[in-house]
């Protein structure tokens, strides 16, 4: 009796498995295979394989639909926000997990508080703040609204909280008798930072980096506010997630499909392909990134 | 060995905060004081008007609509996808059949957590795209197309999904959960990796069932992760802003006919649309407020004693 129950159950439970399995798989494939039909196909006959490959959708997303600028945004955005809140994080947690001072506590708590507020809350003086920065002399067109470092830097300060609470507490197990036989042996605090202890953390630093890669290739929310054209001749430097989903607006109404479903897999398939490779240390990353 | 430490210590924080006090602590503190105001975002203007935002807040029918769609989210998301999560890790890492007290996950289960964690690296302009195809309201979309395949729809009226005041608020946790429960599933996978294998082995031998193995090891055991990732859910339960606005209609998202409304849908349009940023600042405070009182509560509530292994 119990054996056949447990048998009953073990079906159901490996159908859901196969059922959840499914439903992320095809939805995902039905795109990848809706980028190569034409319009006419995708309108008849959404679930056959297309009769000739249209590998041309693709060419007319890069360039009529502009993926190919948003990618070049993005990874432009990316790079600079990523590769700063690293420099930046493990500075300032470096410094507050090793060093006794004054305010030390403080720092570090008016840091981690960070973590507990939503975006949302700073959004609009946020708004007015990058905006004034570009009335700046000078430098604010560097700085201001539609500008990539002044976005980037907006990604570094909200990326810092979460960045300075991992790696803090990962600096803190780093042994002491390392730093005090360096420090004797007359590196200063500079070189044993950059000598000897980040490489020692380079486990938590590749947590951390993934965790901010994909934490920074999600946004949708800043850019929208702050990436936005200030003037009709200005530049669209748009990210790939505002730039989709302006292309799924206007697509619509030109009813271009297939264009939009190539779009789709340009933006997709290469940071799918990144996780494949390196989905190890993802997980990995992105677990620990989390439980800490 | 002091020598050049306080310089050493300025050099490297000055720079992190600057750049944190500048974008996140004064924003935060200036929404505070402007959601006491009457501060229209583009006039130079502006009255204090104490607490007269957050009164208006507690009559503003569109607004307390929305308090009641991210209620809905709250309570029914992160139960759900937690569930969900927690049922195929344990299938992953213990469910599969083995000699009488071998204890190992089904097979080919490497493979499932690499696939099913797929969402999670799919931004959620890709998701929002996706499912506006997935779920089209005439006989095209994926969605669509199967239930008619099946026979479960009636090819004259096609199942209006988002555009449909009754099942948008379902439509739109289904994709919320699609997204979460590979993230988690594998956060879980890893804690469950962390128990030791040999008291399942004991469970088992003692006659429990894979059921009873669940609930009185693996769950308690879990725990803590469970409830971190409670926490983190209620976040994202009680922001939803890219999802609504991309995928229900009406201009900004929220519709059909307010049925989608979220906090910060309403928030986004106050602010940006009818240039009231006072009165949007309110509802940005009377969030954060909700936020913390749900973080610490759900905390309290799933304490529990730590168990050491």
């Amino acid at each position: 009796m119990a054996g056949r129950m447990s048998r009953s159950l073990n079906l159901f439970s490996h159908g859901f498995l196969l059922v959840w399995t499914a439903m992320v798989v095809l939805p995902l494939l039905w795109a990848v295979l809706s980028s190569v039909k034409s319009d006419a196909e995708i309108l008849s006959s959404p679930w056959s394989l297309p009769g000739v490959p249209h590998w041309e959708n693709f060419g007319r997303a890069w360039s009529t639909g502009h993926i190919g600028d948003f990618f070049v945004n993005t990874v432009i955005v990316l790079a600079g926000g990523v590769l700063l809140t690293m420099l930046l994080g493990s500075m300032a947690a470096y410094v507050l997990a090793r060093y006794r001072f004054p305010g030390n506590r403080i720092v570090y708590y008016v840091f981690v508080a960070g973590l507990t507020l939503p975006v949302f809350l700073a959004l609009v003086p946020l708004y007015r703040i990058v905006g004034n920065l570009g009335q700046l002399p000078g430098i604010g067109p560097y700085l201001g609204l539609n500008s990539y470092l002044g976005l980037i830097l907006v990604y570094v300060a909200y990326s810092l909280p979460f960045t300075v609470f991992f790696l803090h507490s990962f600096f803190r197990t780093l042994p002491n008798e390392v730093a005090e036989a360096a420090l004797l042996d007359g590196a200063s605090h500079g070189e044993l930072f950059l000598r000897v202890m980040l490489p020692m953390a380079r486990p938590g630093l590749l947590s951390i980096g993934i965790f901010n890669v994909i934490g920074q290739w999600n946004q949708y929310l800043l850019p929208l506010v702050l990436m936005q054209r200030q003037s009709g001749t200005d530049t669209d430097h748009s990210v790939l997630a505002q730039g989709l989903l302006n292309l799924a607006v206007s697509q619509g109404y030109k009813s271009d499909w297939s264009g939009l479903f190539a779009g789709m897999t340009l933006a997709m398939l290469p940071m799918l392909v990144v996780y494949v490779l390196f989905h190890r240390q993802v997980q990995a990353g992105l677990t620990a990134g989390t439980l800490k | 060995m002091n020598h050049g430490k306080i310089p050493f210590i300025i050099g490297f924080l000055l720079v992190p905060i600057a750049l944190y006090a500048m974008y996140v602590v004064s924003p935060f503190v200036q929404t505070a004081y402007y959601s006491l105001t009457n501060w229209g975002g583009f006039s130079g203007t502006q009255d204090f008007v104490g607490v007269g935002n957050y009164l208006a807040l507690l009559s503003d029918g569109v607004f307390l609509n929305a308090v009641a769609h991210n209620a809905f989210f709250l309570l029914l998301m992160p139960v759900t996808t937690i569930g969900i999560a927690l049922f195929l890790a344990f299938l992953l890492n213990v469910g599969g059949h083995g000699a009488a007290a071998g204890v190992r996950g089904v097979r080919g289960s490497s493979v499932y957590k690499v696939v099913l964690f797929f969402p999670q690296v799919l931004s959620v302009a890709i998701v929002v795209v996706l499912f506006q195809s997935v779920f089209r309201t005439d006989s095209l979309g994926l969605a669509n197309a199967v239930l008619l395949r099946l026979g479960l729809i009636d090819p004259a009226h096609p199942a209006q999904w988002f555009n449909d005041p009754n099942s948008v608020l379902w439509c739109l946790l289904f994709v919320m959960v699609w997204t979460g429960v590979g993230f988690y599933l594998v956060l879980f996978s890893a804690a469950m990796r962390s128990i030791p294998r040999e008291i399942y082995e004991a469970v088992v031998l003692d006659g429990a069932g894979r059921g009873a193995a669940f609930f009185r090891i693996t769950l308690p055991l879990l725990w803590d992760t469970v409830s971190v990732a409670w926490v983190y859910l209620g976040f994202i339960a009680l922001d939803g802003f890219a999802l609504v606005t991309g995928l229900t209609p009406d201009s900004g998202g929220g519709g059909p006919n307010h049925a989608s409304e979220v906090i910060s849908i309403e928030l986004y349009r106050t602010a940006f649309g009818q240039g009231k940023f006072g009165y949007a600042c309110a509802m940005g405070v009377a969030l954060a407020v909700f936020s913390l009182l749900l973080a610490v509560v759900q905390l309290r509530i799933t304490r529990r004693e730590w168990v050491e292994f």
